[in-house]
């Protein structure tokens, strides 16, 4: 599956098709990071119900250090 | 104790996160501050590289409130959306709405912030919008409903100081919400002026960053915030012209 994650075009297996599998993907289960798919945020709850598909532009954001 | 919307501090100073030259000595330079409220930036992760250390996985998050800022965004359109990913991580419902309307001053955009903040508002955030050092303009976002008003001293980064005194007086004087003197402030001497002038708090972030050592800064501008406050609560002299004498004129041995 073709996706844009963060502005970089990558291809995902095709195993990975839920939010909560992209972040296993990249082994970021454990951080604290906020998930945007299409613009729509996806609440945190709704991480293994999200269902990801060919063309989606996601974000994948993290807190760093800032005044 | 500084009250933004719900929540009470009794530490009067805010700090940044950003710029220290490593986690150990951040974490040693937030210790000494004191502060109980620090502010984050929202950025894209490098996915490729996760095990980067970040400095929120070593704070006890029980001990601080986050305040994320909306810095980078240009249009309320693109705070608003970073003000929606930072609460969307469970963590925080304060927002420190920025956006930047000269890349040159970073000096803040007024109508792109006062859009953002009444949409945050409705959304329930607790809005701290940055501003410029404008009465006017500090006035109307108190009118909004914004839970505190953050002038700056100077432009971001700069540490020039208070550039404005009067004006920074003239908004502590009107403000019935807490007015926090957020960048441009560069020394100790700076963070109790801002204090001696009524604002009820101080953020800032360089001024300890970038310091020699930014340990001993963050506990200089502890004592300057909290000694700057007490003079101001105790009320200052007047100035006067000419001298005025403390001892006594009467009883002089040669009279």
């Amino acid at each position: 599956m073709k996706v844009v994650i963060n502005g970089n075009a990558m291809e995902l297996p095709d195993t990975v098709n839920l939010v909560s599998l992209l972040l296993e993907h990249f082994n970021l289960e454990e951080k604290v990071v906020i998930i945007e798919q299409n613009q729509q945020i996806i609440d945190k709850n709704l991480h293994a119900e999200t269902i990801l598909s060919d063309g989606d532009r996601i974000e994948i954001v993290h807190f760093v250090g800032g005044g | 104790m500084l009250e933004i919307g719900p929540y009470k501090f009794k530490s009067r100073l805010l700090l940044g996160t950003g710029k220290y030259p490593s986690f150990d000595v951040q974490k040693a330079a937030v210790d000494a501050s004191g502060s109980e409220v620090l502010t984050f930036a929202v950025r894209r992760m490098n996915i490729f590289d996760a095990d980067q250390p970040n400095f929120l996985e070593k704070l006890d998050l029980e001990k601080y409130k986050l305040l994320p800022n909306t810095a980078g965004a240009k249009t309320a359109e693109e705070a608003v959306r970073i003000a929606r990913l930072s609460k969307a991580s469970g963590l925080c419902d304060m927002i420190k709405v920025e956006v930047i309307g000269c890349s040159k001053t970073l000096l803040p955009d007024p109508v792109e912030t006062l859009k953002a903040a009444e949409i945050l508002l409705e959304e329930g955030f607790i809005v701290l919008p940055y501003i410029s050092d404008d009465v006017v303009l500090a006035r109307k976002i108190e009118e909004l409903g914004c839970h505190a008003v953050m002038p700056c001293a100077s432009p971001i980064g700069t540490g020039q100081g208070i550039i404005n005194p009067m004006n920074l007086q003239f908004i502590t004087e009107q403000a019935n919400v807490p007015v926090i003197v957020d960048a441009g402030i560069g020394s100790p001497a700076d963070a109790a002026l801002a204090m001696e002038l009524g604002a009820e708090g101080v953020l800032l972030n360089t001024a300890v960053s970038a310091a020699k050592d930014p340990v001993k800064m963050a506990k200089a501008m502890k004592l300057a915030v909290e000694a700057g406050r007490l003079g101001y609560e105790a009320g200052k002299m007047p100035r006067r012209r000419y001298a005025s004498a403390s001892s006594p004129e009467e009883g002089m041995v040669f009279s």
